[in-house]
């Protein structure tokens, strides 16, 4: 027999390796690569070029369009990313293979977590950099509004991750998950203020998407980019920054709940 | 207890009303060879999959390396292998790639150089998986169940794509495995293999295990009838017989020597099989 004493390699190391392995694939596949990156910044590019008008006084729609899109990205690279990406590694046996080895669940979480924090970071600078090079987009103003770019960047992402992680164990096949995915994400949008000024969507449209935590991103993203002077067409007046985070929380806590109670290494038809 | 590596005792698994498992006793001895045979859908992937930690059972007993699998820790992972029956992942990553990173989930891995080279893929180590032809894509996953250097090696179907060269070689391969001391579990469709690779192999259909022996004596292959053919009065003649030593005498003696196209025959490996699960035997159709 042998003696089977030495150390298992942590699962830092493993998620760190994974992170690695996960970055190779992403950067190999091109259909994801474009999808991640170039989505945002057609729309950008489409919605910054048609609508050229100032949505309040010295404040264009462009520079409102870059906060929705911002938070658009994190719901893309969280949720939308992973609520498909995952039943696709059901259905190939990449997660079934892994469960048979001796690698640590949470380092799969580690890798994923490590490459989608790097293509936010990608993300977002594309999108800044396209805004002010073309829509004289302005960056945050205070060393506070950064402040709170960052925590909301990190709180946005955590949240869209644990989301999407829950959601992938909803979708039965890799093949039909951008269809149940893709139109979750488009309506949210819609109604949270992505496209439209998120003040002139009907009361019942702003209730609706209050409930979802893409409308609270983008107001505290809305935060970050305009300037004071906008709080007051948000419906409540102001910013509420404490109400954004709060709800990104208690969705982050819903969505790692459903993690660990839902999440799936096999289809649900293997038995 | 120690010299077992596998222990079950009364598995059994429904899914609905539907009984995949039925009572299942199995003893596989550490050090050897064991396969598991049976059509689709007899139980035998339900039954494997529940050794192997990715199914739950509903009743029974189910030891493996000392562990009960519903419980698997790392560590006990460690010492296990897999070899999966379909997988299409890792595909943009190279050979050289997957085998060296999937080496760092294991405590005491095999030299991953020398993994490729055993399943002879060092020529293909800087391309792509999903280049790779079926059966080089199988011993690519062979090279991952055996890169942790596994007490136990579970192989599921591991030569369905193979040309009967990479077969041999596959084949080489498990037994110098054996002969380091690895048990195997092995389920396959192929009797010529079970025949090759089992000590000793058990026959599952209908969610019961039917059989068990060597492949020498599975089903009283050994002892039972054989059957005899020559040909007479142009037509070919056909008995099956208990006696068949009695049988080529009677001839010899009617012939007055060369009985024409003469031959004896045990059943094979697999109409012992055939007749176990139930199908029809292929010599009584030829009749």
């Amino acid at each position: 027999m042998s003696v089977t004493t030495e150390q298992l390699p942590s699962p830092l190391r493993i998620g760190w390796h994974r992170g690695g392995v996960e970055l190779k694939e992403f950067v190999r596949d091109r259909e994801a690569m474009v999808f991640t990156f170039a989505l945002p910044l057609l729309l950008m590019l489409i919605f910054g070029s048609v609508f050229d008008e100032d949505i309040a006084p010295g404040v264009t729609f462009s520079q409102y369009f870059v906060a929705g899109m911002i938070a658009s990205g994190l719901v893309y690279t969280g949720f939308q990313n992973l609520a498909i990406v995952i039943p696709m590694e059901r259905d190939d046996g990449t997660l079934k293979r892994l469960r048979g080895t001796p690698m640590p669940p949470a380092s799969y979480f580690i890798g994923k977590m490590l490459l989608i924090l790097l293509s936010m970071v990608v993300q977002i600078s594309l999108l800044l950099l396209m805004g002010v090079l073309l829509f004289e987009v302005s960056l945050p103003a205070t060393p506070a509004r950064w402040l709170t770019f960052g925590w909301l960047c990190l709180l946005g992402i955590v949240t869209c991750t644990l989301l999407g992680i829950a959601f992938s164990s909803l979708v039965k096949t890799g093949r039909g998950a951008p269809a149940v995915v893709s139109p979750v994400v488009l309506v949210l949008q819609f109604t949270s203020g992505v496209f439209f000024v998120y003040s002139e969507l009907p009361t019942w449209m702003q209730q609706l998407s209050a409930l979802f935590p893409l409308k609270w991103l983008c107001q505290g993203m809305r935060y970050v980019f305009l300037p004071d002077s906008f709080a007051a067409e948000e419906p409540a007046g102001a910013w509420e920054l404490p109400k954004v985070a709060l709800v990104l929380l208690i969705w982050a806590v819903i969505g790692l709940v459903l993690c660990l109670r839902t999440f799936r290494w096999q289809r649900r038809d293997a038995g | 207890m120690e010299d077992l590596a596998v222990a079950v005792h009364g598995l059994s698994k429904r899914y609905g009303d539907q009984v995949a498992v039925d009572n299942i006793d199995l003893e596989v001895r550490t050090g050897e060879c064991f396969s598991l045979l049976g059509p689709n859908g007899a139980g035998k992937t339900t039954t494997v999959e529940i050794l192997e930690g990715y199914r739950r059972r509903d009743r029974g007993d189910v030891q493996v390396l000392g562990e009960d699998p519903a419980h698997a820790s790392a560590r006990w992972r460690s010492r296990i292998g897999i070899v999966l029956q379909t997988a299409t992942d890792v595909a943009e990553l190279t050979v050289d790639e997957v085998v060296h990173h999937f080496a760092t989930y294991y405590p005491r891995p095999r030299d991953p150089n020398r993994v490729i080279e055993a399943v002879g893929l060092t020529e293909k180590r800087a391309n792509r998986t999903r280049t790779l032809s079926g059966g080089q894509r199988r011993r690519l996953d062979v090279a991952l169940g055996i890169l942790g250097d596994p007490e136990l090696l579970f192989l599921d179907e591991p030569t369905t794509g193979f040309d009967p060269e990479a077969r041999r070689q596959f084949w080489d391969l498990i037994d110098s495995l054996k002969a380091e001391g690895t048990t195997i579990l092995l389920t396959t469709h192929y009797l010529d293999e079970a025949e090759r690779l089992a000590d000793r192999v058990a026959v599952i259909a209908g969610g019961q295990i039917v059989a068990r022996g060597t492949p020498q004596t599975l089903g009283r292959r050994a002892h039972g009838r054989a059957s005899v053919s020559w040909r007479e009065d142009g037509h070919l003649r056909h008995v099956e017989t208990e006696s068949p030593t009695q049988t080529v005498l009677d001839l010899a003696s009617r012939f007055d020597g060369e009985v024409p196209e003469l031959s004896v025959q045990r059943p094979r490996l697999e109409d012992v099989y055939l007749e176990l699960i139930g199908a029809d035997d292929p010599i009584r159709v030829e009749k």
